[in-house]
C-alpha cells in the first residue's frame, strides 16, 4: 500500500495527491507516468508524474474527477489513506536537451506534468518560457512554481479573468512571434489542445514534444491497448513513449480511441452515482 | 505381482470427466473435472514401467514419472505428491496446462501400441490431491547468505524462485503487476486453470521463504545493474516474458473493437472485466466476435467470448487445422463449445462503420504452397477470393514480440528480434545474470519456460560457487553445511560426491 502523504484541491473536480514513495521518487525522470489502482477491485489508470521529490520521497499526482474511478479517488484519497497499487516509472523519460530557448505549454490538467519539464530545461541552462491555460482564474494553480524556473510565463484564460484571454494557442503565437528563436516547444494537455499546439508550430517547423495518455492497462507493454499511429506507424505509447513528435501523432485517432468505452463508463459512472458510497452533491458523508 | 505388460494393462486410456459443453458455456469453471481416485488408479495401472523411461527425458523437468505413477499404483498419494515436487512444485497447474502430448506422452512407450499413459493428468490428480489435502513439502534450508532477485514472477521465475530458495540462497521475485502468476494469472482463464490453484502452488514457493515484490517494475524503477551493483543482489535471473502483442499492419487495426488476445485475457482475467460494472474495469464485449489465429491463446480468447456472451465466435486462421498451434484438446474443446473454425481465411483490411467502430473484415482465402522454414506448408493467397465477413469485435492472437524494457534499461545484449541472448546455461551477456522462459526463446510454453528456470538455477549455483565439488571440499567454516542442501537436484557432482 502506498500512502497518501499530502492533498490539495485545485477545484471542484481537480486534486493533487503526494504519494509516499521513496525508491519510485528516485527512480522519476520528467515526462515518465505511473499506474495508478485505488482499491483492489479498481482499475489501472495512468496518471503522468506530476512531480517528484527525492528528499521527500514522494511522487505528486494531479486528477481530474471525470469518470467513475477518479471521482470515488476524489472522496476516498485523503491524507493517511493509502492507494492499493502505484507502479511506475513507466514510459521513456523526456529527451532534455540542452537548448537554448523553449516554451512549455500546459493545458487544464496538463498544467502539472509540464512543470517537471519547465524546471528541467532550466536546469540545463535554457530559457524557458511558460504557457499554461485554465478556464478560468479560479482554476489556476502552481502559477508560483511555474514562476521559479520560467523566465516568462503565460497565463490563458478562456474568459480572460486572469492573464490574456485565449488558449494556449494564443499564447503560443505570442512566444515564437517575439522568440522566434525557440528551439522546442513541449505541450502537454488533452488531445485536442496538443493537436492544436502542433499545428501553430508546424508552419515555423519548431520542434514540437507532446505526451499521450490513451487507454492502457498493464503499462509495460503487454496489451498493446495504448497503441497510437505516429509517422503512420503504430508505437506502444507505454514503452515507444509517452513522449512523441507532435507533428507525427494522428490526434483524431488518439481521440477516437480514447472514447472507446464511452458507454461502459456512463453505466459505471450511473450505477456509482446511486449507490450508497456516492456522496456526489452532498457536502455530509451518506448517512448508513 | 506379475509384471505389466501391453498386453495385460487396462487397453483404454481412462477418459478425463468434463463439464458438458452446453453447460459449461455457461460458467467459467473448470472444463476438466479431474479423475476421481478410481479413475487414477486404473489409469496408473498402465503404466509398464519400462526400464528406458523415455518419458523422464521427455519432461522439460525431468519428473521423475514410472516413480509417482508407482506410488499411485501403491495407493500413495502422499509419496506420489514427494516424487512429483521433488522435480516441481507445481503439480497442479503443469498438470492441466503442459502440452503433454509432445512431450512425455509422445514418447511413452505405451503409446507406441495403444493411447499412452495419461501422465499429465495424472500429475494433475496428485497436485490437486495434493491441494485439498493441503499437503506441503518444506525441506530443510540451510541459509547460504546468498541474495538473488528474480524479474518477473511467471513460470520461469517461480521455477528457478523455488530451487534457489531451496539452495539456501534468500530470493525475492519482483513483478511489475500487482498480482504474482505472470501468464498463469493475466493469461489463461479460470476455466482451464484456476486461480485458486495457482495462489495455492504459489504460496507453496512462498513458504519456501521467498519474498514477492509486485508492484516492481525493474528496468524502470531499478535498472539490473543496479540489482548487481547496488541492491546487493549476488546474481539476478531475468523471466519477463514475450508479451509485446503482434499486429499484422492491415488498415483498420486502430479501430474500436480491435485488440489484443492479450489486452482481451488481461482484461477478463486479471481485471475481471465480466464482472463490470461490480468491478472497475470494462471491456465492451462484442456479439460476433472474430479471433485471428489458431494458438492455444487464440483458444482461450474465443471461449472467454462464449462465456462473456457473445452470440458468435470465429476463429481465422490462415493455415488449416494441422498447422494450428493449440493443443488438439483446446481446438475440440473449443469446437463443442461452439466456435465455427475458418481455415486458409486471412484479414486483409478491418471495415468500420462509420463511427470508428468495427463493422466487419476483409477477408482472402488462402491455399497451402510448399513448404516453409518452419517446415509447414506456407500460405498462399488465392487471387480474387476476397470477401467480406462481418464482425463487432476483432482479437489479434498471432503471437508477441519480445518486450523492450529490459533492453532499454540494461546494457544486455539481445537477439536481432529484441529477445535477451543467453547460452544453453542461460547465462546472459552479463556476469551473474541470467535470463529464461519466453523473454529468450520467444513465445513458447509455460512448462519450457519451467524448465528454462531451473536451468538458470542450476547454473546460478554454479556461478555462486554452490555446486562446484571442488570448492565444497574446500568450503570453510562459513558454509560448512551445504553437502545437504541441494540432496533433491540431480547432477553429475553430487553423484560424484556420493560416490
Amino acid at each position: 500500500m502506498y500512502e497518501i502523504v499530502a492533498r490539495e484541491d485545485f477545484s471542484g473536480s481537480t486534486f493533487l495527491l503526494e504519494v509516499k514513495h521513496p525508491l519510485l521518487a528516485k527512480a522519476t525522470n520528467p515526462g515518465q507516468f505511473v499506474i495508478v489502482m485505488s482499491q483492489a477491485d479498481g482499475e489501472r489508470i495512468p496518471l503522468t508524474i506530476a512531480d517528484f521529490s527525492v528528499d521527500d520521497g514522494t511522487v505528486t499526482l494531479v486528477i481530474q474527477a471525470v469518470g467513475k474511478t477518479t471521482m470515488e479517488m476524489q472522496q476516498r484519497c485523503v491524507v493517511g489513506s493509502a492507494l492499493y497499487a502505484l507502479v511506475g516509472p513507466m514510459g521513456r523519460p523526456s529527451h532534455i536537451g540542452k537548448l537554448g530557448k523553449v516554451a512549455c505549454v500546459g493545458g487544464g490538467l496538463g498544467v502539472a506534468p509540464v512543470y517537471p519539464q519547465a524546471r528541467a530545461f532550466k536546469e540545463n541552462g535554457a530559457y524557458v518560457v511558460g504557457i499554461i491555460g485554465f478556464r478560468s482564474k479560479d482554476l489556476i494553480f502552481w502559477q508560483d512554481k511555474f514562476e521559479k524556473v520560467c523566465d516568462e510565463l503565460i497565463i490563458c484564460t478562456d474568459d480572460g479573468s486572469a492573464g490574456i484571454k485565449g488558449l494556449v494557442t494564443d499564447g503560443i503565437h505570442m512566444t515564437i512571434d517575439k522568440h522566434p528563436d525557440i528551439e522546442e516547444v513541449v505541450a502537454i494537455g488533452p488531445p485536442v489542445m496538443m493537436k492544436f499546439c502542433a499545428e501553430a508550430t508546424r508552419p515555423r517547423d519548431i520542434k514540437t514534444t507532446v505526451s499521450l495518455n490513451p487507454i492502457m492497462v498493464d503499462g509495460t507493454g503487454m496489451c498493446g491497448g495504448c497503441r497510437v499511429s505516429v509517422g503512420g506507424e503504430m508505437r506502444f505509447c507505454c514503452v515507444d513513449g509517452p513522449d512523441f513528435d507532435g507533428h507525427q501523432v494522428d490526434f483524431d485517432e488518439l481521440m477516437r480511441r480514447l472514447a472507446r468505452f464511452r458507454d461502459d463508463e456512463r453505466v459505471a459512472m450511473e450505477r456509482w452515482s446511486r449507490s450508497e458510497n456516492c456522496r456526489l452533491g452532498s457536502e455530509e458523508p451518506a448517512i448508513e | 505381482m506379475a509384471k505389466k505388460t501391453i498386453r495385460n494393462i487396462p487397453q483404454d486410456r481412462t477418459a478425463m470427466p468434463v463439464q458438458k459443453p452446453e453447460d459449461r458455456v455457461c460458467n467459467f469453471s473448470e472444463v476438466a473435472l479431474g479423475y476421481s481416485v478410481a479413475n487414477a488408479l486404473n489409469e496408473a495401472e498402465r503404466c509398464i514401467m519400462c526400464p528406458q523411461e523415455p518419458c523422464v527425458k521427455g519432461c522439460p523437468v525431468q519428473i521423475d514419472i514410472p516413480g509417482f505413477i508407482q506410488k499411485i499404483c501403491d495407493q500413495n498419494l502422499r509419496g506420489a505428491y514427494d516424487v512429483l515436487t521433488e522435480a516441481n512444485l507445481l503439480p497442479a497447474i503443469c498438470g492441466r496446462v503442459c502440452p503433454q502430448e509432445s512431450q512425455c506422452e509422445q514418447v511413452c512407450v505405451v503409446g507406441d501400441h495403444l493411447e499412452p499413459v495419461a501422465i499429465g493428468r495424472l500429475e494433475r490428480f496428485v497436485g490437486d490431491t495434493a491441494v485439498s489435502e493441503g499437503w506441503t513439502n518444506e525441506p530443510e534450508i540451510e541459509p547460504n547468505g546468498r541474495r538473488v532477485a528474480i524479474v518477473g514472477a511467471g513460470p520461469a521465475g517461480i521455477a528457478c524462485a523455488a530451487d534457489m530458495a531451496k539452495a539456501g540462497c534468500e530470493v525475492v521475485i519482483y513483478d511489475a503487476l500487482h498480482r504474482p502468476g505472470g501468464v498463469l494469472s493475466y493469461g489463461i482463464p479460470e476455466f482451464r486453470l484456476p486461480n485458486s490453484i495457482v495462489d495455492d502452488e504459489f504460496g507453496k514457493v512462498i513458504q519456501l521463504g521467498v519474498k514477492v515484490e509486485c508492484n516492481t517494475l525493474v528496468g524502470r524503477l531499478f535498472t539490473i545493474e543496479q540489482l548487481r551493483e547496488e541492491m546487493g543482489f549476488d546474481a539476478v535471473f531475468i523471466g519477463t516474458g514475450a508479451g509485446y502483442p503482434s499486429f499484422m499492419g492491415i488498415p483498420g487495426e486502430s479501430l474500436n473493437g480491435v485488440l489484443s488476445a492479450n489486452e482481451f485475457l488481461t482484461r477478463c482475467n486479471l481485471m475481471q472485466a465480466g464482472e463490470f460494472p461490480r468491478k472497475d474495469t470494462p471491456l465492451h464485449m462484442g456479439r460476433k466476435v472474430a479471433v485471428i489465429g489458431s494458438g492455444n491463446t487464440a483458444m482461450d480468447a474465443m471461449r472467454v467470448s462464449l462465456r462473456l456472451g457473445a452470440e458468435q465466435v470465429h476463429c481465422l486462421y490462415r493455415r488449416t487445422r494441422t498447422e494450428s498451434p493449440a493443443r488438439a484438446e483446446e481446438v475440440d474443446h473449443a469446437a463443442e463449445e461452439g466456435v465455427t473454425f475458418h481455415w486458409l481465411t486471412a484479414p486483409v483490411e478491418i471495415l468500420d462503420d462509420g463511427e470508428s467502430n468495427v463493422r466487419a473484415l476483409r477477408c482472402i482465402r488462402m491455399e497451402l504452397g510448399e513448404p516453409d522454414q518452419s517446415g509447414r506448408r506456407r500460405p498462399v493467397p488465392i487471387e480474387g477470393s476476397e470477401y467480406e465477413f462481418e464482425a463487432d469485435m476483432v482479437i489479434y492472437a498471432i503471437g508477441t514480440n519480445a518486450n523492450p524494457i529490459m533492453g532499454q534499461t540494461s546494457d544486455l545484449e539481445l537477439n536481432k528480434w529484441g529477445y535477451i541472448e543467453a547460452d544453453e546455461q542461460q547465462q546472459t551477456s552479463l556476469a551473474g545474470v541470467f535470463a529464461g522462459g519466453d523473454i529468450v526463446t520467444g513465445a513458447a510454453t509455460v512448462i519450457l519456460a519451467m524448465g528454462a528456470g531451473r536451468q538458470a538455477a542450476r547454473s546460478m549455483k554454479a556461478y555462486l560457487g554452490l555446486l562446484d565439488p571442488q570448492e565444497m571440499a574446500v568450503s570453510d567454516a562459513d558454509r560448512p553445511r551445504i553437502f545437504g542442501i541441494d540432496a533433491r537436484q540431480r547432477n553429475f557432482h553430487r553423484v560424484r560426491l556420493a560416490v
